[in-house]
């Protein structure tokens, strides 16, 4: 239980994915525009990070680790992520229009992202039991999606204010996502796993 | 060479079977679509303006297709694409009429007076919070171009001395203008160049306006007795001529003191000058 409790709390604060491990720096700079787009995303990662974690963890551990195909670990997982999301686009469609409108052009998008391939590698590499690696990977999901709202937070008051001609646009985001990762920087050496 | 047969086995295996799941799922969870939506999808002009209500071009497609929107409610694609849509749905549709967005202000920075210099955001809306604009006028245009932002068509700039331009050519009359807008001052009429109007947007009494503005109407009356065919009311310090009553004869520019009314044919040719 206490393993669980320190997972959550490194993993969205002190190893937070996008700020501390720059994973997922794509869609942290693309949809952290507007906070409605950046809240979609977010559901959407940590959907998919938590549904893809679960099944690449029972394919290491029952096919990949008994068969000595460690090597294969990145194409199979590649390749079970990019159909379970697929899978799951087609599923909820048609079972859950509203959740699907929701996720929206997400859900597919983060096939491709690292953040979700990185969970799913690193749940294996550290050993995590089955729970553990649920937990993390919801917690690495949890910790993106706070780094996306607080970027789109601060990227909306962005917008009134008045940067200098030359920091205007990507400058001064690539800047304020750089202070971010400082501030959270803070979290460092509180707490290890 | 076991090992490479278990490899292939188990990354085949896996495709296999994420594959078969894949087919199924498609088959099992297929959603039926109407191919009428993507045709009359095709057919709207893709701006996404928002103008139909719906919130892009194929929402308002599948509204049509459904039968909740009405035919001819895209204004940037006219008559002409609620024909196409009509034709679609084999239905027939009535001729929608073409309109084009009016700036109800003509008190430049020339022409009315500013209570102080604003330094603020270039935006209207920041700047109607700041103590209410710059201007003396509380209805005047403001100058800073929220409706120049607005325009998905670029058919609003800025003119030389902070006011508006509507290009005629190139507005369609969607209305985003207005909605951006803080002070209303954009009205969306009939797209002709027939009739008079009252370049005007105050409703404040005739000594404010005549202290703040020199080309405001000041609700003096005149008008309204020059006007051969009572076309024109005062309504809340403010005429107002009726479109559908003016003949055009011009009786009401000539007599009016302030300037205010001006024909819209002229409007049309002066922003033609500028926009050019």
């Amino acid at each position: 239980m206490e393993k669980l409790l320190a997972l959550i709390f490194v993993y969205i604060f002190v190893e937070n994915f996008v700020l501390m491990r720059f994973f997922g720096i794509c869609p942290f700079l693309g949809v952290s525009r507007k906070m409605e787009t950046a809240v979609g995303m977010s559901m959407a990662v940590i959907f998919v990070m938590t549904i893809s974690t679960l099944v690449t963890w029972l394919l290491y551990t029952y096919l990949l680790e008994p068969f000595n195909l460690l090597y294969l670990q990145i194409v199979a997982f590649i390749l079970v992520i990019a159909s379970l999301v697929q899978l799951v686009e087609t599923v909820l469609r048609k079972i859950s229009p509203t959740l699907y409108q929701g996720l929206g052009i997400y859900l597919p998008l983060i096939t491709t992202n690292c953040a979700v391939l990185a969970v799913a590698l690193l749940a294996v590499q550290e050993e995590y039991s089955l729970l553990e690696s649920l937990v993390f990977a919801i917690s690495a999901a949890v910790g993106f999606s706070l780094a996306l709202i607080i970027m789109a937070g601060i990227r909306e008051r962005l917008e009134l204010a008045n940067v200098p001609k030359a920091f205007q646009g990507t400058a001064i985001t690539l800047i304020t996502a750089g202070i971010l990762s400082l501030a959270f920087m803070g979290f460092k050496g509180m707490l290890s796993i | 060479m076991n090992n490479m047969l278990y490899a292939v086995a188990v990354l085949g295996g896996t495709g296999i079977v994420f594959g078969v799941l894949l087919a199924l799922a498609s088959k099992y969870f297929a959603i039926e679509s109407d191919p009428r939506v993507e045709t009359i999808r095709e057919i709207l002009p893709g701006a996404n303006c928002g103008a139909c209500g719906y919130a892009g071009c194929t929402n308002y497609a599948e509204a049509v297709v459904e039968g909740k929107a009405p035919l001819n409610a895209c204004i940037p694609g006219g008559s002409q694409c609620a024909r196409e849509i009509a034709a679609v749905m084999g239905q027939s549709v009535e001729e929608v009429a073409p309109l084009a967005a009016v700036v109800f202000c003509i008190g430049d920075r020339e022409k009315a007076a500013e209570r102080f210099i604003y330094h603020g955001i270039e935006d209207c809306a920041e700047a109607e919070k700041y103590c209410g604009g710059a201007k003396a006028c509380p209805y005047g245009c403001l100058g800073l171009g929220n409706c120049v932002r607005a325009c998905p068509f670029e058919a609003i700039s800025m003119g030389a001395h902070g006011l508006p331009l509507v290009d005629l050519d190139k507005c369609n009359g969607c209305g985003l203008c207005r909605e951006a807008c803080p002070r209303k001052i954009i009205q969306i009429l009939p797209k002709s160049e027939a009739g008079h109007l009252v370049l005007c947007n105050s409703h404040d009494r005739g000594k404010s306006v005549s202290r703040a503005c020199t080309v405001g109407c000041t609700a003096c009356r005149i008008c309204v007795k020059a006007c051969p065919r009572e076309a024109i009311a005062i309504e809340n310090n403010l005429a107002v001529i009726d479109l559908e009553r003016c003949d055009d004869c011009g009786e009401c520019a000539k007599a009016c003191p302030q300037g205010t009314i001006h024909p819209r044919r002229r409007v049309a040719e002066q922003s033609r000058a500028r926009v050019g």
